[in-house]
């Protein structure tokens, strides 16, 4: 066999390391995103031998109808509480652990684990735990309610505040991932910085967070609210667990719709508007939490 | 200490044991329901611990229910994801941190591109072709979507970069092909990163519903979050005792792997929010 | 020096995009020789060196390997043992398996390599025998028996560079080629290695080509010295050619301890010995020495006395500095007087004003 020349074998090798994985995101990442692109201007369903063009009809469908805009209020809203709940408490919980450090280390460390505890466990299997946690009857929460002379809820069957539930579970779960973010970023504010204040006059706990940690954590926190909003967004494993989307659509979010719609009802081509919608928010989060990081690294 | 400062940090300690409190309640409850009798289940009463360890749910899940095939579809599927996605994601990581080929910069853009791309946005094209191709309802159809994963590829690429370009030189003066430096050389100095990627993907896959419940109808392939669906509906709320054994079988792997791996965990977690 | 060529490079040059590193290279690396390949950082020596091993391909010009076109081999097949400056060792493999990967990649096939699995591989046991009694050998001659099972990041420097050394000599390959394999070792330890590589040199009897910014090095190891300028090979020779007949200025400033001292026509040398030196002279600190009846004078500045010597650094009257070197029982004036210095004329270079090419005395005159 006569030996290929070394450019010829050079160029065999680089195919045959980044041959597959670039064959396979062409295949599963960026066709598809073309066709769901193509589909999302059509009237197909899963099954049909064919389809119609139909503009931009799904969009308005989306935007225009009761349901689609439903599934956005409902998303907004939700992601609305659970950002400024998750990033706070996170944040809150950071500094307390932080300052602990300092006199109980080892309390600190068995806490901070127990905070970042649900952001491993399968959230399917504790959204079924809350299940029973709420449950009307045999949940703790109502027992205690009951017991504390209080009125017992429906949390999940309740349309004026089963979104409310869902966004304290979506916090529950969130509160221990920031927690970590946060806690990184205050470990790297050099110590100096503290002494400084405490030179110029700012000694106080107080004045010590807000002229040295809230401006250090700056790019952190603006890190943890973009990666909040992007889990928030995505919100689906407990609104799929808990309540399917009811009662009667009140907690119907974009993903659980995008699921409903596309998987439940077969309708690919109104599914792919939605899906498209759900991406042009998560792009936008996304760009900016790139631009984040780097700046990030830029400071260092 | 002065009493200002012992005020401060028993409120703060106060605070943080209620928080941590909130944060236990679901596992709390959920452990203490499956090791209730039946009986004290369905009382009406406030009753946050077991008046005694009732062994009999956790044999009732392990034995007549489905949730040992769950655990094990479990570990087929994660395992395959990640073997596949190492095997795909290393060697095109190395070449586009030590080797200089025309595309290169066009590759890294293509990965950087993907980043931006959740799962959830190429769902339906995927359902179709699976489809089309008849292998929905089969363990490829949920490991196949994961295969190409920019964020491992990204990662790994980041962490070779690091990685002198010498040590890769020599050893092709030893005699190693491409392929024997990325799998010999490369793979095993980028440990950190796999280690980091491998916490990353098996807690993803392994926790995932959505993808789950479109590829698969079959509950013989169900995987634990879709198993326990399957579970708890079929039972319509009599079996809250082994339903909550399931769960706390479900959730008990990667609890005790964060557990026993605290400081690799959050880091592989926390890395994980570069992904899109 | 009638042996073999082992290695050429013909007219190479190495163009990254619009610069050129190497400008039409030639080369020649004959059987047995020690060849230093001199340069400051950014001369293309490495790049050099790169292309010798395979590493690298040279935009244009041949690279023979005993008079052969290896173009087209990689490094591997051109059984060329190369020691990196960093050492390149694998961090994750001990020095065992360090220095036997280049055999485990020659006598094990693909499958006999799998961990454990390979074991039962027909003929692995009598491969793996000969590894090991190989590496053994290796080790025993650097030194290295007793850290075989240690990981590299356990190691000190200058165990370190003895691994390195171990997996290039471990493969009996056709030349060795060395990367400022000292640079990262201690002064101490860069001298006694100095000695051990040339040891090593003389056991093995193959060629070594070795790649240094310190002249000290080169002079004292090397047969063959070829000093690169800017991507160029100024000048190959001896250590004492280089010395003596530095082929231009630049090569005259490089070589040797003391930087060589340059007049021009109006620093008041014009005169000396009578010649009607239209060049820029140079003379060697050591060759420029205090005595009764020199040459010229100038105002002593400073004294710095080493034991042996003293250097002296002096200011010629028209203002320029230079140096000279006094034996080390001079009894040294106090500063500011003026000091008679003498030289003698064979040890004068003189160079075009121009070009810095050497010029014979007659061609000055």
């Amino acid at each position: 066999m006569r030996r290929l020349p070394l450019a010829a074998r050079d160029a065999l090798t680089n195919t045959w390391l980044v041959g597959p994985a670039t064959l396979a995101m062409l295949m599963f990442i960026f066709l598809p995103v073309l066709i769901v692109a193509v589909l999302s201007f059509t009237d197909y369903q899963f099954g049909a031998r064919s389809f119609g063009w139909i503009g931009l009809e799904n969009y308005e469908k989306l935007f225009g109808s009761a349901l689609g805009r439903r599934a956005i209020t409902n998303t907004l809203l939700y992601v609305a509480i659970v950002i400024p709940a998750a990033v706070g408490l996170g944040l809150l919980v950071a500094l307390g652990l932080h300052r602990m450090m300092d006199w109980a280390p080892q309390l600190s460390n068995v806490l901070r684990s127990v905070y970042f505890l649900p952001v491993a466990a399968t959230l399917v299997a504790m959204s079924v735990a809350w299940q029973m946690v709420l449950h009307p009857s045999l949940g703790v929460v109502n027992q205690t309610l009951v017991g504390l002379g209080g009125e017992p809820r429906n949390w999940l069957s309740d349309r004026s505040i089963v979104l409310y539930t869902l966004a304290v579970i979506g916090i529950w779960q969130t509160v221990g991932y920031n927690m970590v973010l946060f806690l990184a970023g205050l470990v790297a504010i050099p110590p100096e910085l503290y002494d400084a204040a405490e030179v110029d006059g700012a000694g106080g706990n107080w004045s010590r967070f807000w002229t040295v940690t809230w401006p250090m954590l700056g790019p952190t926190t603006l890190f943890v609210l973009v990666i909040t909003a992007t889990n928030a967004f995505r919100v689906f494993e407990t609104v799929a667990t808990l309540t399917q989307g009811g009662p009667a659509f009140a907690s119907d979010t974009l993903v659980y719709a995008l699921y409903r719609e596309g998987f439940v009802y077969f309708k690919a081509g109104y599914a792919s508007a939605i899906t498209m919608v759900f991406f042009a928010v998560l792009l936008t989060l996304t760009l900016m939490q790139f631009r984040i990081v780097e700046r990030r690294v830029h400071y260092r | 200490m002065t009493p200002g400062r012992l005020f401060g940090r028993s409120l703060s300690l106060a605070l943080l044991l209620i928080g941590a409190l909130a944060i236990l309640l679901p596992f709390i409850w959920m452990v203490s329901l499956a090791f209730k009798p039946q009986d004290e289940i369905f009382t009406a009463t406030i009753q946050l611990l077991p008046s005694r360890i009732e062994w009999s749910n956790f044999t009732k899940a392990l034995t007549e229910t489905d949730v040992p095939r769950y655990l094990l579809n479990g570990v087929i599927v994660v395992v395959g994801i990640l073997a596949f996605q190492i095997l795909f994601a290393v060697p095109c990581a190395f070449a586009l941190a030590h080797r200089r080929f025309a595309g290169r910069t066009l590759i890294f853009g293509l990965v950087l591109a993907a980043l931006l791309v959740p799962f959830h946005v190429t769902a339906i094209p995927i359902f179709l072709g699976f489809a089309q191709i008849g292998i929905l309802n089969t363990y490829w159809a949920l490991i196949l979507p994961f295969v190409p994963t920019a964020f491992g590829i990204f990662l790994f690429r980041q962490f070779l970069a690091q990685v002198p370009s010498e040590l890769f030189d020599a050893a092709r003066v030893d005699g190693l092909s491409e392929t024997a430096i990325v799998w010999r050389i490369a793979f095993p100095l980028a440990m950190p990163a796999a280690t980091a990627f491998a916490i990353f993907s098996i807690t993803a896959h392994w926790n995932d519903l959505f993808w789950p419940l479109i590829a698969t109808t079959d509950s013989d392939l169900a995987t634990p979050p879709r198993g326990i669906l399957f579970f708890r509906d079929e039972e319509s709320g009599d079996d809250v005792g082994p339903l909550m054994a399931a769960a706390a079988l479900i959730t008990a792997p990667l609890v005790i792997a964060f557990l026993l791996a605290q400081r690799k965990f959050t880091r592989g977690l926390a890395a994980g929010g570069l992904k899109g | 020096m009638t042996s073999q060529a082992v290695l050429e490079l013909r007219d190479v040059t190495r163009r990254f995009g619009a610069s050129t590193v190497l400008d039409a290279v030639n080369v020649t690396v004959r059987d047995g020789s020690f060849t230093a390949l001199l340069g400051a950082s950014g001369c293309g020596k490495s790049t050099t060196l790169r292309i010798m091993a395979g590493l690298d391909r040279p935009t244009e010009g041949e690279v023979l390997l005993s008079g052969e076109n290896v173009a087209d081999k990689t490094a591997y097949e051109r059984n060329i043992a190369m020691v990196f400056q960093s050492y390149a060792l694998y961090p994750h493999l001990t020095v065992f398996q360090n220095i036997a990967l280049p055999l485990t990649m020659r006598h094990l096939n693909a499958f006999s390599r799998v961990p454990g699995l390979g074991r039962l591989a027909p003929g692995s046991a009598t491969a793996r025998e000969l590894i090991t009694k190989k590496v053994t050998e290796t080790a025993d001659i650097l030194s290295l028996a007793d850290l075989l099972h240690r990981k590299p990041n356990s190691l000190s420097g200058g165990q370190k560079q003895r691994v390195a050394l171990g997996r290039a000599l471990v493969r009996d390959p056709v030349m060795f080629l060395l990367d400022e394999p000292l640079s990262n070792l201690d002064a101490r330890l860069r001298v006694k290695m100095r000695s051990e590589l040339v040891s090593l040199h003389k056991r093995t009897d193959r060629p070594f080509v070795y790649v240094t910014h310190d002249q000290v090095e080169a002079m004292a190891m090397a047969d063959q010295i070829i000093v690169m300028i800017k991507g160029k090979v100024a000048q190959a020779g001896s250590p004492r050619d280089l010395y003596d007949r530095p082929a231009d200025k630049e090569v005259a400033a490089f070589i040797g301890t003391n930087s060589i001292n340059f007049f021009e026509p109006d620093d008041g040398l014009g005169q000396m010995n009578g010649y009607p030196v239209n060049a820029l002279i140079g003379i060697r600190p050591e060759h420029l020495a205090p005595a009764a009846g020199g040459h010229f004078g100038a105002r002593l500045e400073t004294a710095e006395f080493l034991g042996s010597e003293t250097v002296l650094g002096l200011r010629t009257e028209r203002g320029k500095e230079i140096l000279a070197i006094a034996p080390g029982d001079y009894p040294v004036p106090a500063p500011g007087s003026e000091v008679r210095l003498g030289v003698s004329p064979e040890r004068l270079h003189l160079f075009d004003r121009q070009s810095g090419k050497r010029l014979n005395a007659e061609h000055a005159r």
